[in-house]
């Protein structure tokens, strides 16, 4: 299965794909020197037109200009068009997806994890954390997989095949990073790790297993000591004895030979993970076995048998003969691994890097040149975590795989903080491209939001620069963006957003959302704004529009003047509509006197005031008729402060009935008051 | 308790989710996102032995849709309704307005939107049947219909609106209001059997019960979630059980079964983290559970259902036993045994 691709094939393909993606990034190592740079067309522009660019936080925006390719001379208006050119498709690719979300709750998980657990319990979450990323890339692996069988579009099935390779890759590093990092495996338990590690990553053992084993007659398959073969290098040793005594059935006179091996086999030391014996009795043990073995090579006991004599010298940890076997291990560190098995079983971490080159100089042996995954697990063996790093960040295409393995690394204390020239150290870093990349997408973004939480030193201005440039289509996009801000006590941004869709609300000519955003933002200023419409919209058409908003206000009209002036108008208009003048009256001349009324409505206000005046009944008293008269001196006489009056017709007679109103208003209204009646 | 399967569906998954009727064998759900598909959720061929089924939930069919999807409501037709919403201009590209909430009684469709309009549809008709253009001034976020004739709506300054669609006048018959700020509201639906009973949910995360033959103003705020509830339900079925949604990650399963008392409260299975309320009196044949305002008496159960939260549930739905979510972590969730 996926599983197990072959890391010669992925290995392949990461060379080339960092031939394609040359340039890739700052800080970009010596290998993308050499590369060529890609071209890359943009489909629908015009060919011989010269295109200007700029840059944004994950693309390039490319616009067609007037000017022809040097040389032509020609130029020409040309559509106004502008392009879009992203780097990273990645984040597109569907079943990617789920990796990004799903290592995104592992990433959090770490992040909230007890600091204060200490020594092996806390070395036990680390490697839990780095299992749990895993074993999401392998299910993205399984996905990919899929989607790389049912496709039929030929383009589709091509991407995702490099996609499952690409992850096997990312799991085969990992899995070396986990055994020689966060588990910092030590000698003795280290050798069964890389064990475990090689079996599961490096060859298709499987279906040539498979295929033997079902035949019907194992021991004559020509792939049987292929299969053989494999197991002892892998040191799976239950495994091959089984098949093996199945050759020893069928060929009863090689008998004496197999019962010897078989019982070599079955003796061979190894490490054992629990506590059963120090590493001293195990050199002991292993010293007096290989002596053994040794001895029954001299001997030709298995001079009559070639594979079996090759298997013993493979026991005997001859180098030859592990070498001869080059087309089953497929890798160096397959070599490696298997030489390691039988010549230095209790390998410390740091000897690995002699081991480690100078197998892959004797497994390539000159014919070949090392890929990016072997420069890059060469790295890994020699305990050069920053190399590792950098080198993956050069091949690989988006930055989500060193972001977190980097991230972990720190969280396992395992990371200098060297910081880089321009301040933030290298966990920072990553964290802050990987989640600047997602931010480009319109759903992943609030992934991103998370990373640059934990980014103390650049994260919150990244994420305050960020937040502000995602599109806001819907109201509810709207909503999740201002949520995340106010929790961060982003007060500027939340301002900005919901003055934006305030502002768009207006336009659409949706007063109560924009009330309703202004109220969110406390934003006094534009709740005037608001209310200014409100009033100009009455003073055009002489009634109110959306009544439903004005009338239910509440505790919200305090947030602006105008807005309580607004709703106290309303109310004045309710109450002279249910003819409870006095009232009405009351709360007139209390939008006047009390300067809630504007200055410039105070001519309608007192022009409302008229048809209270020619009531049959007086409603005004004599006080209040006093206070209008102010009012209207105030409003006419030219005062400094004031805004001129306008003293054309209309308004003169207006001023005029006004004033020949309140006369005879007081007129009555001295009387009545002056009469002595029961009242 | 730790019957819920997941999948990542790779997609900001469910900004609805509804059940199918149950004439299939069993709830299948829809999710959404720009695509809107149907999922299986539980193929009782495959049952374990405890008739536990422990597979992801398996997608069945699905079609591209442009921009997301708010909301969705079952129904057999085969129509679609363009540029149903929209400001001012049907006609310009960005005069298109988000159609937020659709609510059907089969064969009638009823549709409302940022633009405040009010769309009906019915299923064999090309056209809207009829619209009531700007039917609010602010933001219709969501539509329940509340008798055969009538519709509850609300709105982003914290109305709820009974519109009665037998009247050719474009007015709401009441209008109730938060007593306090006018908080958005984001949610509505009504007591499947008590239909004068209705749950809103706001932009505070708090709950709203209102009693709409009485008085303007709800019966009881609870204070529930820390952010926008997105979605609150009554259980079909049970309808003392209710469940919310919310930006801040949780799920909540508010019981308000008067023999809450009988269960041994203390003991509860493994991991949930729960919280007491008093709420609500004894005297169940008459008064719903959810109105009554005794504190002394009875008390209602509220469960978070989501162990470890981290992005919000969009949206859930309910049937039976069965509790489906989405989230923004562009997973589904299904809870097959909701009362276990």
């Amino acid at each position: 299965g996926p599983g197990r691709a072959r890391a010669a094939r992925a290995g392949r393909w990461v060379r080339r794909r960092a031939g394609r993606d040359a340039g890739r990034m700052g800080g970009a190592g010596p290998g993308a020197a050499d590369e060529h740079r890609p071209v890359t067309v943009v489909p629908g522009a015009v060919p011989r037109r010269q295109l200007c660019f700029a840059w944004g936080p994950a693309e390039v925006l490319v616009c067609e200009t007037l000017f022809g390719r040097a040389g032509t001379g020609e130029g020409a208006p040309s559509t106004s068009r502008v392009f879009v050119v992203r780097r990273d498709q990645d984040i597109y690719i569907q079943t990617l997806r789920k990796l990004f979300n799903e290592s995104h709750g592992i990433f959090m998980g770490l992040q909230r994890s007890e600091e204060e657990l200490a020594g092996k319990s806390r070395k036990a979450q680390l490697v839990q954390v780095s299992k749990n990323y895993r074993s999401v890339i392998r299910a993205c692996m399984e996905d990919m997989h899929q989607a790389a069988i049912s496709t039929r579009d030929p383009a589709l099935q091509g991407q995702y095949s490099t996609q499952v390779s690409i992850l096997s890759a990312m799991e085969l590093i990992w899995n070396l990073c986990e055994i020689l990092f966060v588990e910092a495996a030590a000698a003795g338990p280290l050798l069964l790790r890389l064990l475990d590690w090689v079996r599961l990553h490096v060859c298709d053992v499987d279906s040539m297993v498979r295929e033997v084993l079902s035949s019907e007659n194992p021991s004559k398959h020509k792939l049987f000591w292929n299969v053989v073969d494999i197991f002892v290098l892998q040191g799976r040793m239950d495994e091959a004895r089984h098949l093996l005594s199945k050759e020893a059935s069928a060929n009863p006179t090689s008998m004496n030979m197999y019962k010897i091996l078989d019982d070599l086999m079955k003796k061979m030391p190894v490490p054992s993970l629990g506590n059963t014996q120090t590493l001293t009795e195990l050199e002991l043990k292993w010293q007096h076995w290989h002596e053994e073995c040794q001895r029954y090579l001299q001997d030709g006991t298995f001079a009559s048998n070639p594979h079996m004599e090759s298997i013993c010298k493979i026991l005997l940890g001859d180098e030859d003969a592990i070498l001869e076997k080059k087309e089953l291990m497929t890798t160096w560190y397959h070599f490696l691994v298997t030489r390691l098995l039988y010549s230095h079983p209790t390998v410390k971490p740091m000897e690995l890097r002699f081991y480690a080159q100078s197998s892959m100089d004797l497994f390539l042996g000159g014919e070949s040149s090392p890929e990016p995954l072997d420069m890059i697990l060469m790295a890994a063996f020699e305990f050069e975590m920053h190399q590792v790093i950098k080198e993956c960040s050069i091949v690989l295409s988006n930055w989500w795989f060193v972001a977190h393995l980097t991230d972990l690394l720190d969280h396992c204390k395992l990371l200098q903080s060297h910081n880089l020239y321009f301040g933030s150290n290298m966990r920072e870093f990553l964290l802050l491209e990987y989640a600047s990349g997602l931010f480009s997408h319109h759903s992943l973004w609030q992934l991103g939001v998370d990373y640059f939480d934990h980014c103390p030193q650049y994260g919150r201005v990244y994420l305050e620069l960020h937040i502000e440039r995602i599109p806001l289509s819907t109201e509810q996009k709207a909503l999740k963006v201002l949520r995340i801000c106010e929790q961060r006590q982003m007060h500027e941004q939340v301002r900005s957003i919901c003055k934006i869709m305030a502002m768009k609300a207006l336009r659409n000519n949706r007063l109560g959302s924009a009330l309703s955003w202004s109220i969110r933002a406390k934003d006094a200023a534009f709740a005037t704004l608001i209310s200014d419409r409100f009033l100009k919209d009455y003073c055009e058409r002489g009634c109110f529009s959306d009544l439903d908003l004005i009338d239910n206000l509440g505790p919200s009209m305090l947030l602006s003047d105008r807005l309580t002036f607004l709703g106290k108008y309303r109310e004045f208009h309710r109450l002279y509509g249910e003819k409870r003048f006095p009232e009405a009256a009351r709360l007139l001349l209390t939008l006047m006197t009390a300067h809630i009324a504007p200055c410039s409505f105070w001519m309608t206000l007192l022009t409302d005031a008229l048809p209270l005046l020619e009531q049959k009944e007086v409603i005004f008293s004599a006080e209040q008729t006093y206070e209008l008269m102010r009012c209207l001196e105030d409003l006419t006489s030219p005062n400094p402060g004031s805004a001129p009056f306008q003293d054309d017709d209309v308004e003169t007679t207006k001023v005029e009935m006004l004033r020949l109103a309140l006369a005879r208003n007081l007129a009555r209204v001295i009387v009545k008051e002056g009469t002595v009646e029961g009242s | 308790h730790g019957d819920v399967s997941a999948k990542f569906c790779s997609r900001r998954s469910a900004d609805a989710l509804r059940p199918l009727p149950p004439r299939l064998q069993s709830p299948d759900v829809f999710a959404t996102d720009n695509r809107i598909s149907i999922w299986s959720s539980g193929d009782l061929g495959n049952a374990g032995l405890n008739g536990e089924y422990h597979g992801e939930p398996r997608l069945l069919c699905d079609i591209q849709h442009n921009g997301d999807v708010m909301d969705m409501q079952t129904l057999s037709a085969n129509h679609r309704w363009e540029k149903a919403h929209y400001h001012v201009d049907q006609d310009t590209s960005c005069g298109g307005a988000a159609c937020t909430g659709v609510v059907c009684s089969n064969p009638e469709i009823v549709t409302v939107g940022e633009d405040g309009r009010i769309n009906l549809f019915r299923a064999d008709q090309k056209d809207a049947v009829r619209t009531i253009d700007n039917a609010d001034s602010s933001t219709l976020h969501a539509v329940t219909f509340l008798r055969t004739t009538e519709i509850l709506t609300v709105n982003s300054i914290g109305q709820l609106k009974i519109w009665d669609l037998r009247h050719q006048r474009n007015e709401p018959s009441q209008i109730f209001s938060l007593a306090g700020d006018r908080v958005p509201l984001h949610c509505v639906d009504r007591h499947p059997n008590q239909q004068h009973i209705v749950a809103t949910g706001g932009q505070d995360g708090m709950l709203s019960i209102w009693d709409i033959r009485q008085g303007t103003m709800p019966v009881s705020l609870l204070n529930a979630h820390e952010a926008e509830m997105w979605e609150v339900h009554f259980h079909p079925s049970d309808p003392d059980h209710l469940f919310t949604c919310s930006e801040d990650g949780s799920l909540w399963h508010w019981d308000a079964s008067t023999n809450v008392s009988e269960k041994p409260s203390f003991l509860h299975q493994g991991g949930r983290s729960t919280a007491y309320l008093s709420h609500s009196t004894i005297n169940q044949s008459v008064v719903s559970a959810w109105l009554s305002n005794d504190p002394t008496k009875d008390r209602m159960e509220i469960t978070n259902l989501i162990p470890n939260q981290t992005l919000s549930v969009n949206s859930l739905d309910v049937l039976g036993p069965c509790l489906v979510y989405g989230t923004d972590t562009e997973a589904i969730y299904v809870n097959r045994q909701l009362f276990a």
